[in-house]
């Protein structure tokens, strides 16, 4: 900083990458010596932690029955217990387990006849006379009932499941994010499934059988640092019943409980105690799916059959309507990228355009006329500022509003340090190459006014009509794919699972492109605006 | 980014001399004589009218895009407003409308033309004033091209994506009290928006700042309101009170019960944002050395 302009050039430095070398530190002088500039990138800083604290900030969760209908509780009290599984994710982990422990390695075996549920709410004919009389007879797609085998009964433990489903067939699912598909097709009394789980060390395979002799595997879980002695047994839950109704910017529709039954015979265990005792245990049932499970009966053995019931889900938390509690996720203090944008923008174009304005450009290409480094130069620069920027805020935004959070009652889905890298990175790099994209703009344009107007209006519009719900969301997605706003994936931090049934929309924070496609869209457009700005800049006469 | 200010501006006689002035019959040539000038400067540049053009297109190309992507499937209850659906191009074109605005007074800054201008009509709030009556009057013909162009290409292109009448979605026609004030009321709001822009624009004087405080403005708010799902009462507020989301109810002409503010209150609205950027770089015209 403190070197100025005035330094000679050092001798004995080859030629070229000197001159390189003192064009960007140039450029760099004159960004840091126009005042304005230096205070729109710290303008830019503080937008993005401002509007990013105020805009996730301002949860105000209540629980707790108190008098007069209001929440006894508030704040940090609330903070609901959320599982996290072995990989660090928060999990949803309820399910009824008939279970009894195995030492050591071994297998389960049964064959299931018959998956059915009742769900609250909605469509369907309700099942009268019953405990259910509020209940509609029907099965989810993901309702489950098979085996499992897993290292204890506390939620979050590892595990390995085979299941039938309601309607994606046979799934081996482990350790809640994993999910391979098995015989296709639903059961029933004429078409059985036969599931087996087989423990060897920290390792648990699947298979199914349509007839119980002739197998076929479906997938193999690796089950680190698996007990010694493992739970084994049957396992029902069913995630919640969700009726939406896609319109226009949006869905509505009723969420609400489902229950699963599933019916079991020819229970075989191998390598475990000869004849012992089957307990029934509800897992995770402090939670809400409990109260469900409580009205019915959730297990009954006569003879070789087994009936077992539950509800639930075990399976990774998400955001959106299927997301147990209400939860945060860390890009949601990044909101105010969009306020910090616009500001770098138009420092990014006037960047360029105030030379044309000045007629200082005529002095800069007088001094390298090769025009082509001058452009690279300037967007280097400016990049590198951008970057800087953006990273210092999102690195403030975020750690402070998920304390805030927390200091609301609000739980915040835990992401792995890499994913967290990924998105305060992510940020940072868009704001860079926004800048960048900008340079070109305005180097092609020259007039700053329209440059700033046309990089903000496609960064920024799309995104609005893609996610603030102004178009439909099919036509919505086409622009989060299509548009430099696809760039914003980047802040995703958590990811779609196909095995989760949930709205992933952009309005729930769900793109339709992975984070690294979304911001290659953005580095296309602005490398061919950079393109056009060299083959400009060389063409025109300054 | 201003210049150093002009030394000798300051001291500049605030009125032209008197004898020449007796012989008008004042007050109302000067306004004339001075929206005369304005009308000179935006219609003897290329700019204006350019923008002016570009307003129009790509409202209603913006607007019969997003019509054409909308789809409402048999068997599938579409609660669309097909009105506000047509005119979702006045969100593209009302950044145009910005620029042109912007540049109406901030070039007169970048050139220095703002010095000619301020000793010809030394009244400097005269000069703004017909700057916004000006800029405004283009904006409400340009912007009744763009609405009328949207809700044709809506009338148009709706039906054919299942938007019938036969499942309630009387066409598009202006001769409907609710889509009628839709229409008139986008124009508004694209002229509402020029004033802001002009407002600020005078304030600020750069147009790259401009640009961006305008867009800032407008953009940033509906995505922190959308983000504000966990707290009602400040997404209530940010939806009812500020420029764009407010304006734009008065887009709205199916479930106006469920919106933040009612339209011609929403409108209302826009124009407090308008006439307080107004006001602010009026009075920073007057403060201020050019």
């Amino acid at each position: 900083m403190s070197t100025g302009t005035l330094t000679p050039r050092r001798p004995g430095l080859r030629r070229g990458r000197d001159s390189y070398w003192q064009l960007l530190r140039a450029e760099w002088t004159k960004f840091r010596t126009v005042r304005g500039w230096v205070i729109g990138m710290i303008v830019a800083a503080l937008v993005m932690v401002l509007i990013g604290l105020f805009a996730a900030g301002s949860a105000h969760i209540g629980c707790g029955g108190g008098p007069g209908n209001s929440p006894a509780l508030s704040g940090a009290a609330c903070l609901p217990h959320v599982p996290t599984g072995p990989g660090g994710e928060a999990v949803t982990d309820s399910f009824y387990f008939v279970r009894q422990p195995l030492a050591g390695n071994g297998s389960i075996t049964v064959r299931i006849t018959a998956l059915t549920g009742q769900y609250g709410g909605g469509g369907g004919p309700a099942i009268p006379g019953s405990a259910l009389s509020d209940m509609h007879r029907g099965i989810q797609p993901w309702s489950k009932a098979g085996i499992i085998i897993a290292d204890s009964t506390k939620q979050g433990s590892a595990y390995a499941a085979m299941m039938v489903t309601g309607s994606h067939g046979v799934a081996m699912q482990d350790d809640y994010t994993q999910d391979i598909a098995g015989l296709p097709g639903t059961v029933s009394a004429a078409s059985p499934r036969w599931l087996r789980l087989t423990r060897s060390g920290d390792t648990v395979t699947g298979y199914d059988s349509a007839d119980g002799t002739g197998w076929t595997r479906v997938g193999t879980a690796h089950l680190a640092g698996l007990s010694a002695t493992v739970q084994v047994g049957l396992l029902a839950t069913s995630p919640s019943y969700m009726h939406l109704t896609p319109f226009f910017g949006g869905s509505s529709g009723q969420v609400g409980p489902s229950l699963a039954t599933g019916v079991f015979d020819h229970v075989s265990l191998s390598g475990g105690r000869p004849g012992g005792a089957w307990t029934g245990d509800n897992v995770g049932n402090s939670d809400a799916y409990g109260s469900q499970t409580s009205r019915v009966e959730t297990f009954r053995q006569a003879g070789g059959r087994f009936t077992v019931t539950g509800s639930g889900d075990i399976a990774p938390d998400v955001t959106g309507p299927a997301s147990g509690v209400p939860t945060a996720t860390i890009e949601n203090h990044l909101v105010g990228t969009f306020a910090g944008l616009i500001a770098v923008v138009v420092v990014a174009a006037m960047f360029m355009t105030a030379e044309y304005r000045r007629g200082l450009i005529r002095t800069t290409l007088a001094a390298t006329p090769r025009r082509g480094r001058v452009l690279a130069a300037k967007a280097f620069v400016i990049g590198l500022v951008a970057f800087v920027t953006g990273l210092v805020a999102a690195a403030v935004a975020v750690p402070i509003g998920i304390r805030l959070d927390r200091g609301e009652g609000q739980y915040v889905l835990p992401v792995t340090l890499l994913t967290e890298v990924r998105v305060l990175a992510g940020t940072a790099a868009l704001l860079a190459v926004a800048a960048v994209f900008a340079v070109a703009v305005g180097t092609m344009l020259r007039r700053s006014a329209a440059a700033v107007a046309a990089v903000i209006v496609v960064i920024v519009l799309p995104y609005i009509l893609g996610v603030a719900g102004l178009l439909p969301e099919g036509a919505g997605e086409w622009l989060l794919r299509l548009s430099p706003a696809a760039a914003f994936a980047i802040q995703q931090s958590m990811p779609q699972y196909p095995q989760v049934a949930n709205v992933y929309t952009p309005a729930n924070g769900y793109f339709p492109l992975a984070p690294w496609a979304g911001f290659a869209v953005l580095c296309g457009y602005a490398a061919l605006a950079l393109g056009a700005a060299f083959f400009l800049l060389r063409r025109r006469d300054a | 980014m201003s210049r150093a200010p002009a030394a000798h501006m300051r001291h500049a006689p605030r009125a032209g001399p008197a004898g020449m002035r007796r012989a008008l019959p004042a007050g109302w040539a000067d306004r004339r004589g001075t929206l005369h000038a304005e009308w000179t400067k935006l219609r003897t540049v290329a700019g204006p009218a350019w923008l002016l053009a570009a307003t129009a297109a790509a409202t209603v190309a913006v607007s019969a895009g997003a019509a054409a992507g909308t789809r409402c499937p048999a068997g599938i209850a579409c609660p669309v407003d097909t009105t506000k659906l047509s005119l979702t191009g006045i969100e593209f074109g009302q950044a145009i409308v910005a620029i042109l605005a912007v540049l109406a007074i901030s070039s007169e800054y970048s050139t220095g033309m703002i010095r000619t201008t301020l000793t010809a009509t030394p009244r400097r709030s005269a000069v703004l004033a017909a700057k916004a009556a000006l800029v405004s009057g283009l904006v409400l013909v340009a912007g009744t091209i763009a609405v009328g162009g949207s809700l044709l290409a809506g009338r148009l292109i709706l039906p054919g994506n299942g938007f019938t009448a036969s499942r309630g979605f009387a066409p598009l026609s202006l001769a409907h009290g609710p889509t009628l004030r839709a229409a008139a009321g986008s124009v508004l709001y694209l002229a509402l928006i020029a004033l802001l822009s002009l407002g600020v624009a005078t304030a600020v004087r750069d147009s790259a700042v401009a640009v961006g405080t305008v867009l800032g403005l407008l953009y940033v708010f509906p995505i922190v309101a959308a983000s504000m799902a966990g707290d009602p009462r400040w997404q209530h507020r940010i939806e009812a009170y500020t420029p764009m989301n407010a304006g734009l109810t008065i887009q709205a002409t199916t479930g106006l019960h469920g919106l933040p503010i009612s339209p011609w209150e929403g409108l209302g609205v826009l124009a407090g944002w308008a006439a307080a950027a107004l006001i602010a770089g009026g009075l920073l015209l007057r403060l201020r050395d050019a």
